[in-house]
């Protein structure tokens, strides 16, 4: 069972920021994505998750063909995402926002908030009682009733995975979640992945911070100028001629 | 002085099921409606129209709401696949068109001459008392209940996913859930109250004409909702609440300010209300009760 991403090119106009992309990751998998700005990274989660469609090429998820679903449908067959910049609802609680997450809630339709009160009320209580172990677990549970704009940027990228953990995803696009987080943090961000890995969730995480990411993960793709430029361990990836070129400009 | 306090709750009473249902739209889901009157009109003609053709006037309300709701459908529609900003002028575009089409389509809204000798509300509805007294007492329970209903409603899972919308409609997309059909659900809602509201205006008024539904209307709608505080249930009851009495209370003006002409007052009554709400805002700019940013 896997991602695959074959052949995707996106082009804006004459500009093409994804040129023939292709890779195939399990759903159970740990990996990292890096290039410099500009490499194409975000637009390619934007095409995988459905928020921009690609110029040519195909994206399918556990077999399946997502091209012609919507970003809300290939939620539902378990692929999520987190955003760059931190999008959390931030005029509600940090427990609400977890809680809007829940999937399939029967609150949420009129009609049967009308006519069958106990079941949805029945049901708020099991969702909040899940909403609360995540954020035990994510190390919230003491913000739980503050707002979710009044978080620092690396409470904001825990509670996005939050969001997301609620979903019950097979599998995970991590877009920075390490950026403009304080170094501590960092270790516990990284650590809580490396935690949910194990539960048998996967993950493909875009990151700039390499340190980080290559502790974290055990295969590392490269992206450069629309392409995927090398792949495999961290370790040999980080050592290859070309990247060091393409990242670091040949510096270091 | 009773007949005369009757009359301006009864119009406070109807803009206040305006600013509940724009206070939904736009203060729990951020959907801008410039055209709120648009609905209003259609629940005041469709109802004005069905009792005098002998319809029952209970069904003529129910009418009115299915007017505006029905209405409402198509234009939440476009609200998809439109950005803010344009939703707003698809918005007040709709409402003028609206306004347009009863002023034209003589046969049947009697064009500008309007549609004279609406039944009152108390005959309609059975109760025995002055035209006033019902349609007062009527709307604060439509406005007590629809109240009630906003606030159990905005607690419940439907109420934080609409909110959530309001903060960042892709991130819910991104939680798998469809933004969309919420949006529209709201807009109907929202729209129906307004349609509902037109129906208490024509039966009270007895006599309605297409310049009574200008876009004005749904401004004055908008500055009840900020004034009172956007997305709070409380603040479209005091914002409509304290508009409506500044410019009623601003009629009064004239005996407090001597050597002032009838047509001049008119203008210095407008100003002082414009400048009373400047003031306002610029000492809460979040409305009196605060708006949901504030909470």
């Amino acid at each position: 069972m896997s991602l695959e991403i074959s052949g995707i090119t996106k082009a804006y106009g004459g500009l093409v920021v994804l040129h023939d992309v292709s890779m195939t990751v399990g759903t159970d998998a740990l990996v990292g994505l890096i290039g410099p700005n500009g490499a194409g990274k975000s637009t390619l989660f934007a095409v995988v998750s459905g928020f921009t469609r690609p110029t040519a090429g195909t994206v399918r998820f556990e077999g399946r063909s997502l091209d012609r679903l919507a970003p809300s449908a290939r939620v539902r067959l378990g692929l999520a995402r987190t955003f760059q910049v931190p999008r959390e609802f931030q005029h509600l609680t940090v427990l609400e926002n977890l809680c809007a997450a829940a999937p399939r809630q029967s609150g949420e339709r009129l009609w049967t908030l009308c006519v069958r009160p106990g079941r949805v009320r029945a049901e708020e209580e099991a969702i909040h009682q899940r909403a609360r172990g995540w954020l035990e677990f994510l190390n919230l549970a003491r913000v739980a009733d503050a707002r979710a704009g009044t978080l620092s940027g690396g409470q904001k990228k825990l509670l996005e995975l939050g969001r997301v953990l609620m979903l019950e995803p097979r599998m995970v696009l991590l877009d920075e979640p390490f950026a403009g987080v304080n170094p501590v943090l960092i270790g516990e961000i990284a650590e809580r992945i490396g935690e949910l890995h194990r539960r048998g969730i996967g993950f493909v995480i875009v990151e700039h911070h390499l340190q980080a990411l290559s502790a974290l993960v055990k295969d590392l793709y490269v992206m450069d100028r629309g392409a995927i430029l090398a792949q495999g361990s961290p370790q040999a990836v980080l050592a290859d001629h070309a990247v060091r070129e393409a990242y670091m400009g040949g510096v270091a | 002085m009773l007949e005369y306090l009757l009359a301006v709750g009864v119009i406070a009473a109807i803009y206040l099921l305006l600013t509940q249902g724009l206070n939904l739209q736009y203060g729990f889901t951020g959907l801008v409606n410039f055209g709120h009157v648009g609905f209003f009109a259609a629940g005041a003609y469709a109802s004005a129209l069905l009792t005098k053709a002998g319809v029952p006037m209970p069904l003529g309300f129910l009418a009115a709401l299915a007017a505006g709701a029905a209405l409402a459908y198509p234009v939440g529609l476009l609200s998809l696949r439109l950005r803010v900003d344009y939703f707003a002028i698809v918005t007040l575009a709709f409402s003028e068109a609206v306004r347009l089409a009863i002023t034209n389509e003589k046969w049947l809204t009697g064009g500008v001459q309007g549609i004279p000798g609406i039944p009152a509300l108390a005959g309609g509805f059975g109760v025995p008392l002055s035209n006033s007294m019902a349609a007062f007492l009527l709307l604060v329970a439509a406005n007590v209940a629809v109240v009630l209903a906003t606030r159990r409603l905005v607690k419940s899972p439907f109420g934080r996913l609409i909110q959530a919308i309001r903060d960042d409609e892709d991130a819910v997309a991104a939680l798998g859930k469809n933004p969309g059909a919420y949006k529209v659900q709201i807009f109907v809602i929202g729209a129906a109250l307004a349609g509902l509201a037109g129906a208490f205006y024509a039966h009270y008024i007895s006599y309605i004409v297409p310049d009574q539904f200008v876009p004005l209307l749904t401004f004055y709608v908008w500055v009840a909702m900020i004034l009172g505080g956007t997305g709070r249930v409380s603040g479209a009851v005091v914002g409509t609440l304290v508009l409506m009495g500044f410019l009623e209370g601003s009629r009064f003006l004239r005996d407090a300010i001597p050597g002032v002409s009838e047509v001049e007052m008119a203008s210095v009554r407008i100003g002082v209300v414009g400048l009373a709400l400047i003031l306002l805002m610029l000492h809460r700019p979040g409305g009196i009760m605060g708006d949901y940013t504030s909470k």
